[in-house]
């Protein structure tokens, strides 16, 4: 049986835990607010983007002309993840169920005979990774310093994964990112970005277009922007996730501390009360032995 | 025919504009050209140069652009940029930031061994594009900070 005193001093502190969680819960909620901010604003630009690549795609799917971004290497032997997880924990099931994922497609994979290496963007899921699989790193890209995600950092990493492509270093390439969809459900995904995957549309509507230089040229030009804007895409989408996720993770863990709390009040009354009615029956028996 | 079509300016991280307008001037990858109203259906790649936009009333609003490509309709142009600044905000620093962007992509084009030949010349082509932009505005391409 504890004593009060330890039990004032477990309430004590489990108030302190509740104030720090309800705070991040709050801090969560704005930062969760502007991150779907800026998903929002990138939507057009990667909208249009996937029009126009849908259009000109069709066009050159079926040439042998297609870039090898489209059309792949011919092979599908070796296989680049790209496993994108956050900086810091306390956000739930978020880091876990991107590396579930991931790990879930690599054992796949693996059972197939195929060569797999991969890619962390942020350290969580690196971590959760290395022991398993840390020999199939290949690269590491730190978000940790990263205050508000940009284009910038997308194209980084878009550069790292296309300059790996263009070494032969693989075949395909998957992104692994939780995409938003509301405040209490995230779902983890898996998106090739290499080859590109074409999007089925109205080809009829591409047709009418000219194309200045030419076809070719354009595409060329645009399937390596357009991996970086999935990658963009994929950062905030993540981004609003890990808000979101950790929005939820940090309320339940506020209602937590709350119940606990209310559990050792009680403990620590009952017991209160115990010791007077003991003292008072020490009292009373002492008085009647006289 | 309406003598106005809309205009659109969007970058990856947002919307930067969204007019009416009577005409605009694009740097395309093969040449400078006008698009206006009933313009026939084009997609044309762009070079980093300077997008001129003239709204109905016939004023004149410039945006440098880092290159991208603009989709042209009878209505419509959307002009998609990885970088779109207003002429007036475009400052030296802004610039040079731009430039040393460019020098590293020749320099990472040119240490990257299975690059083909082409990869380096496009590169090269973007620097000088880039600094004839810069040329252009009055600003020093020189000032760049970075190592040769």
């Amino acid at each position: 049986m504890p004593s009060l005193k330890d039990l004032k001093n477990r309430i004590g502190s489990v108030k302190n835990t509740r104030k720090i969680t309800k705070a991040m819960q709050m801090v969560a909620a704005a930062k969760l607010r502007r991150a779907q901010d800026a998903a929002e604003a990138a939507r057009p630009y990667a909208d249009r983007m996937a029009a126009v690549m849908a259009g000109l795609t069709a066009a050159a799917a079926g040439s042998d002309l297609a870039p090898r971004l489209l059309a792949g290497t011919g092979e599908d032997r070796r296989h680049l993840l790209v496993v994108m997880t956050s900086e810091r924990g306390l956000a739930g099931g978020f880091n876990s169920s991107i590396v579930k994922l991931a790990r879930q497609r690599l054992q796949e994979l693996q059972a197939q005979g195929k060569q797999v290496s991969i890619l962390t963007v942020g350290k969580k899921g690196r971590e959760q990774l290395k022991r398993e699989y840390g020999d199939l790193f290949v690269h590491h890209v730190d978000m940790s310093e990263v205050k508000r995600i940009g284009y910038e950092n997308a194209r980084q990493i878009a550069d790292e994964i296309l300059d790996r492509f263009d070494a032969g270093e693989f075949d395909v390439a998957t992104l692994f990112y939780n995409r938003f969809e509301s405040v209490i459900s995230q779902v983890p995904t898996a998106r090739q970005v290499i080859p590109a995957v074409v999007e089925e549309s109205e080809a009829s509507a591409s047709a009418l277009y000219d194309y200045e230089p030419d076809e070719t040229a354009i595409l060329n030009d645009l399937l390596p922007r357009s991996v970086a804007t999935q990658v963009f895409a994929a950062l905030l989408e993540n981004a609003a996730s890990e808000q979101g996720a950790r929005m939820t993770a940090m309320d339940n863990a506020t209602r937590n501390a709350g119940d606990m709390i209310d559990r050792l009040t009680t403990v620590y009354n009952r017991s209160r009360q115990a010791a007077i009615t003991k003292e008072l029956i020490e009292i009373i028996s002492g008085a009647e032995a006289l | 025919m309406a003598d106005t079509m809309q205009f659109d300016l969007v970058s990856p991280e947002r919307n930067l504009i969204s007019v009416p307008v009577r005409e605009v001037r694009l740097p395309g990858a093969e040449g400078d050209l006008t698009a206006m109203p009933g313009h026939a259906p084009a997609i044309v790649n762009l070079r980093p140069g300077l997008v001129t936009v003239v709204a109905g009333d016939g004023t004149e609003t410039v945006f440098a652009v880092t290159g991208g490509f603009a989709e042209i309709n009878n209505e419509s142009v959307t002009l998609l940029a990885e970088r779109g600044h207003p002429r007036a905000e475009m400052t030296q620093e802004v610039f040079n930031e731009m430039m040393a962007q460019a020098h590293r992509r020749v320099q990472a084009a040119k240490e990257r061994e299975s690059a083909g030949e082409e990869l380096v010349a496009a590169a090269v082509k973007l620097l000088a594009d880039m600094e004839a932009l810069g040329t252009h505005i009055g600003l020093d391409p020189n000032q760049a900070n970075f190592p040769h």
